[in-house]
């Protein structure tokens, strides 16, 4: 039982990586470009959420609207400034910037809200759902991390492969000049990609600290890093991928918390990521599409 | 003559300092089939792309249905009825057939596209019995005939071709002119790119020779066809 515990925590965990990593994932489908600075974004989103509900005390749901709201614009502002007029610029230009970006939205932080960490509000409740008398427990806000992540994994899965959107950004994410020989606005596409990213985000951002409610300007960094990885790890690009990386990075890194060692779970985390890797480069669901000419 | 369709005047276009195309004039007028001939490197491609407003000419003007195109964005050249099927097909070959075609009608309302579906599978069965199949996985021939569909789902009022029977078997070749000769039949205007000057020139109403980034002849296809000097460079003698 207490495996089974382990294991719904490791998919809770799994679930915001997941959410994180598809920032990464259709950013680089898209603008086939590392940003960096999305671990970044979340923090911005988790602040301020935290600000909404503990200094102006509204409502938690209208805190993630609002959370969602900043980061669907800076997600933006950020691809407008800072990726825009590097487009045709080599990529490791743009990769720079993208830790510059990350940098830069930290120190923003550390100078609005200084290094102090924040002691995040239970928007959620602590409670817990018992089963088998007690022996199974799930905190709120574990089966809403679990909840929210699937509910996004179905809208999104839908939204691509339904929409007119959705089609259009499989397009440019195939081939930009062919996209725009049928009429599709590249720009725009790109941008809302980032702005799509960038809400979800901040809905990372608020369930994180939900879980783990310390809140510092650093607080994206490593959680960034790991759902990049999990990104990676699933075959960047790739929607579904995103979701499966994601939830088997959290459900390892716990287990390995749990049955190894606390301090050495990151270093199991990467070396699994590692091993993958070298057997299937383009991670578990990478595209390999044969094309005949 | 009523004013063209197409027409380009005087474009210079460079690469960096390369000068890829030096001064070139032409125009298209409704219900035409102008082929642009010439070797490799000619700048035929080039010309394709400054027209659909992929590059920018340093001097010169491009203009559609009598407006310039010089300050609009390639995606609004689509909107107002100029397509072009791009060299290499450039079919998105991870999305199936009809996705493919319902990307080409991006630019139309929702009306129409049951409507023009119908009309380009009648015109290319082949497509419609592969319509779920994802592109990537078709023929060379299928794939061209999928970019030709594709283009032709945003009611071009002028169609630009880009080396169709590019890398494919002679029989398709065939077919696929064919297919281009039955949509000017149609009353299509098409604007045809291609180094098979033998098959361009026999469909085509008017042509112009193109080398090193210069037109240096023109005329109709059949005069065209039998000049001495076009026969020597381009049909093999």
């Amino acid at each position: 039982m207490i495996f089974l515990n382990y294991f719904i925590s490791g998919i809770s965990l799994g679930s915001i990586y997941a959410i994180i990593a598809l920032g990464y994932t259709m950013v680089y489908g898209i603008a086939k470009m590392l940003n960096f600075a999305h671990g970044d974004v979340i923090m911005v989103g988790a602040y301020v959420c935290f600000y909404a509900v503990s200094r102006y005390e509204l409502h938690p749901l209208i805190g993630i609207i609002l959370a969602m709201i900043v980061c669907t614009f800076l997600g933006i502002i950020i691809e407008r400034f800072a990726y825009k007029p590097l487009r045709q610029a080599p990529s490791l230009a743009v990769l720079i910037t993208a830790i510059g970006v990350s940098y830069f939205l930290q120190n923003t932080a550390l100078l609005l809200w200084s290094s102090n960490p924040k002691v995040f509000p239970s928007i959620i409740g602590r409670g817990a759902f018992k089963l088998f008398e007690g022996e199974l427990s799930i905190s709120h806000v574990t089966a809403l991390t679990i909840i929210t992540c699937l509910i996004i994994m179905i809208v999104l899965t839908l939204f691509i492969n339904k929409t007119r959107l959705g089609k259009a950004m499989r397009a440019c994410s195939e081939d930009k000049g062919a996209a725009q020989l049928m009429g599709i606005n590249v720009n725009a596409t790109i941008s809302m990609t980032f702005a799509i990213g960038s809400g979800l985000a901040a809905i990372a951002g608020a369930l994180l600290c939900s879980a783990y409610p310390t809140l510092m300007p650093t607080t994206g960094a490593l959680p960034g890093i790991k759902a990049f990885t999990a990104a990676v790890f699933g075959g960047i690009g790739s929607i579904p991928g995103a979701f499966l990386g994601g939830l088997m990075l959290g459900v390892i890194e716990i287990f390995a918390k749990a049955y190894i060692s606390s301090q050495l779970s990151d270093a199991v985390v990467f070396a699994v990521l590692i091993i993958v890797l070298l057997v299937k480069p383009a991670g578990l669901l990478g595209k390999y599409t044969q094309e005949k000419v | 003559m009523a004013d063209p369709v197409l027409k380009v005047e005087n474009i210079n276009v460079y690469y960096g300092s390369i000068h890829a195309i030096k001064g070139i004039s032409f125009e298209v007028y409704e219900g035409e089939i102008v082929t642009l001939i010439g070797a490799n490197g000619a700048g035929k491609s080039t010309t394709l792309n400054t027209i659909s407003g992929l590059l920018h000419p340093s001097t010169g003007s491009v203009s559609f249905l009598g407006d310039s195109l010089a300050k609009i964005a390639p995606h609004k050249i689509v909107e107002r009825g100029l397509a072009q099927v791009p060299e290499g097909r450039r079919v998105f070959a991870q999305m199936t057939v009809q996705e493919n075609l319902e990307m080409g009608a991006y630019t139309q309302s929702n009306n129409y596209i049951h409507e023009d579906l119908e009309n380009v599978y009648k015109l290319f069965p082949r497509l419609n019995e592969r319509k779920n199949q994802i592109a990537g996985t078709l023929s060379g021939g299928e794939q061209q005939m999928l970019a030709m569909g594709r283009a032709l789902m945003s009611r071009p009022k002028l169609l630009m071709l880009d080396e169709p029977s590019m890398g494919l078997a002679p029989i398709l070749v065939e077919q696929i002119f064919d297919i281009i000769a039955d949509l000017h039949k149609h009353g299509a205007t098409i604007l045809l790119v291609e180094q098979n000057a033998q098959m361009a020139l026999s469909i085509a109403s008017r042509g112009y020779v193109m080398e090193t980034g210069k037109i240096v002849t023109t005329g109709t296809g059949k005069e065209l066809l039998s000049s001495p000097e076009v026969r020597k460079a381009y049909l093999g003698g």
